[in-house]
């Protein structure tokens, strides 16, 4: 299975993403991270360890549960729901600058749930979206602001984001058609 | 997020939810980790989110009921599902062919679920096997009051943090109540060492052989408890004579003070309600410290919800996985 991202390549990537969100926001003033779950949360809290690394401040992060929101609960079959998990949110996201943060872009149904669930908690300034890989096939209107990677991939194809935090391994794999 | 991201699908194995005796410990604990994150959108400024969105759900109700009615009633609202209540008196309904009436009209409507309460034991099996819609048990007749057993598993763990190994001593009319059957069964799944105590006359035969201790001896009930669990005095089905009168009742298995001092410093009280004042418990406890009586209510809409989600929210597994 080809790894498209290593540990050092994925620790790269989010401190330059660290840098480009400061860079855009100019600081870091009024803005917060919020991960969808699962891994997009241990990815906010690394970008927050980045920007303290580099600024000496502090980031709000917040975590965010999709699953309520999602398009495709409504098929006909009983008994098969995705777990639901805690949305945690332990700041006010009322006109602040939120940065979304996931690891993987793909047809963007997650990041249209997101953005339905995130706005249930208030009325931010704007938000941003940040992915870790971007693997193309949009189905929605959504184009990411901090992209770590483009990955070219066909729909028969998987990207599989592994971290440290969740999975014991920092990397990104292409898996193919089976 | 990818396919092999997706967060893991974990399901309940039944198409209803009729009663705890269905449910294996695995899947209990499901419901109450889904609750969790559904306990979390009741204290959101907006409370609803719209996964349930475009869903009918019917309660139907032959009993009166207000906690339990109004409970799943936000549950629903709270998941966007398009609700409707359905309260016939008891009197009107008595025969099973009316049930089964009933529910086919309702059933011709189409609604994706429907919460039923009756008097009669077994009315939710009766049903489930003649609707297509997924039948909610909210109580019937002397069987099982499953999220109410739920909602006292998940309020119990949130001030515990456990289960297993806790004593928990139940204390009331063991003979006319759902409520204990639905968390006897729950708690000896989960673990827990559960003692019950009432007067003779209001034991019913066979509690022994559910994995309970079994004692007339409120003492010895409460003694190093965890979690005390009283269960109303239901004085409308008490025209037999069950105990003396409801003053001396009080004094021999009321929740008091002293009583309650008997048990571990940090226990819980808890009551499915309604509470008759100075017959099962005192209003000092009741209102007491270690009450935790109002949580189990707020917690009964988390559950619910979860229960509503797991029956009515699943999409099929591919779809599921699409992003």
């Amino acid at each position: 299975m080809p790894v498209v991202m290593d540990a050092e390549r994925i620790s790269r990537a989010l401190t330059r993403i660290a840098h480009e969100i400061l860079e855009h926001n100019r600081g870091l003033a009024n803005l917060a991270l919020v991960g969808v779950r699962s891994r997009g949360v241990p990815i906010a809290q690394r970008i927050a360890h980045d920007i303290l690394q580099i600024t000496r401040e502090e980031i709000a992060v917040g975590a965010l549960d999709i699953t309520l929101y999602r398009d495709d609960l409504m098929g006909a079959s009983v008994g098969l729901a995705p777990l639901v998990r805690k949305t945690e949110i332990p700041f006010s996201i009322d006109g602040r600058t939120i940065v979304l943060v996931d690891d993987v872009l793909y047809t963007g149904r997650t990041t249209r749930a997101a953005l339905d669930a995130l706005t249930d908690f208030g009325r931010p300034k704007s938000i941003q979206l940040m992915v870790l890989v971007d693997r193309g096939h949009r189905e929605l209107p959504i184009k990411a602001d901090y992209v770590g990677k483009n990955v070219p991939t066909s729909r028969q194809e998987s990207v599989q984001v592994h971290l440290r935090e969740l999975d014991g391994v920092d990397e990104v794999l292409l898996q193919g058609k089976e | 997020m990818d396919l092999a991201q997706a967060p893991p699908l974990t399901a309940l194995k039944h198409k209803h939810l009729l009663g705890i005796a269905d449910l294996s410990p695995e899947e209990i604990v499901l419901i109450l980790d889904t609750a969790e994150a559904m306990k979390e959108v009741g204290q959101r400024t907006i409370k609803k989110v719209p996964t349930l969105r475009g869903r009918t759900v019917i309660n139907l109700f032959f009993e009166p009921s207000t906690r339990t009615r109004t409970s799943f009633e936000i549950a629903e609202k709270r998941l966007s599902a398009d609700t409707l209540n359905v309260a016939i008196a008891s009197s009107s309904v008595v025969k099973g062919e009316t049930l089964v009436d009933t529910a086919m009209n309702l059933e011709a409507m189409a609604p994706s679920m429907i919460v039923l309460r009756h008097a009669s034991s077994g009315a939710c099996h009766l049903l489930s096997r003649i609707c297509k819609a997924a039948i909610v048990n909210a109580g019937d007749g002397m069987h099982e009051h499953p999220t109410q057993a739920l909602l006292d598993a998940f309020t119990i763990r949130e001030h515990k943090q456990k289960l297993a190994g806790l004593k928990i001593a139940i204390v009331g009319d063991l003979l006319h109540s759902r409520v204990l059957r639905s968390n006897v069964l729950l708690l000896t799944k989960l673990g827990a060492d559960v003692w019950v105590c009432a007067p003779a006359t209001l034991i019913p035969p066979g509690l022994k052989q559910m994995g309970v201790t079994v004692t007339t001896r409120v003492d010895e009930a409460v003694a190093g408890a965890d979690v005390i669990m009283m269960l109303r005095i239901q004085l409308e089905r008490m025209q037999g004579a069950y105990f003396p009168s409801q003053r001396e009742y009080f004094r021999t298995f009321g929740m008091t003070e002293a009583r309650v001092a008997r048990a571990k410093p940090d226990v819980i009280i808890m009551h499915p309600g309604p509470i008759n004042r100075g017959v099962e418990i005192a209003s000092e406890v009741a209102d007491g410290a270690s009450s935790v009586i109002l949580d189990q209510v707020a917690n009964g809409v988390a559950v619910r919800m979860a229960v509503l989600y797991l029956l009515a929210g699943g999409g099929d597994g591919e779809t599921a996985r699409a992003d």
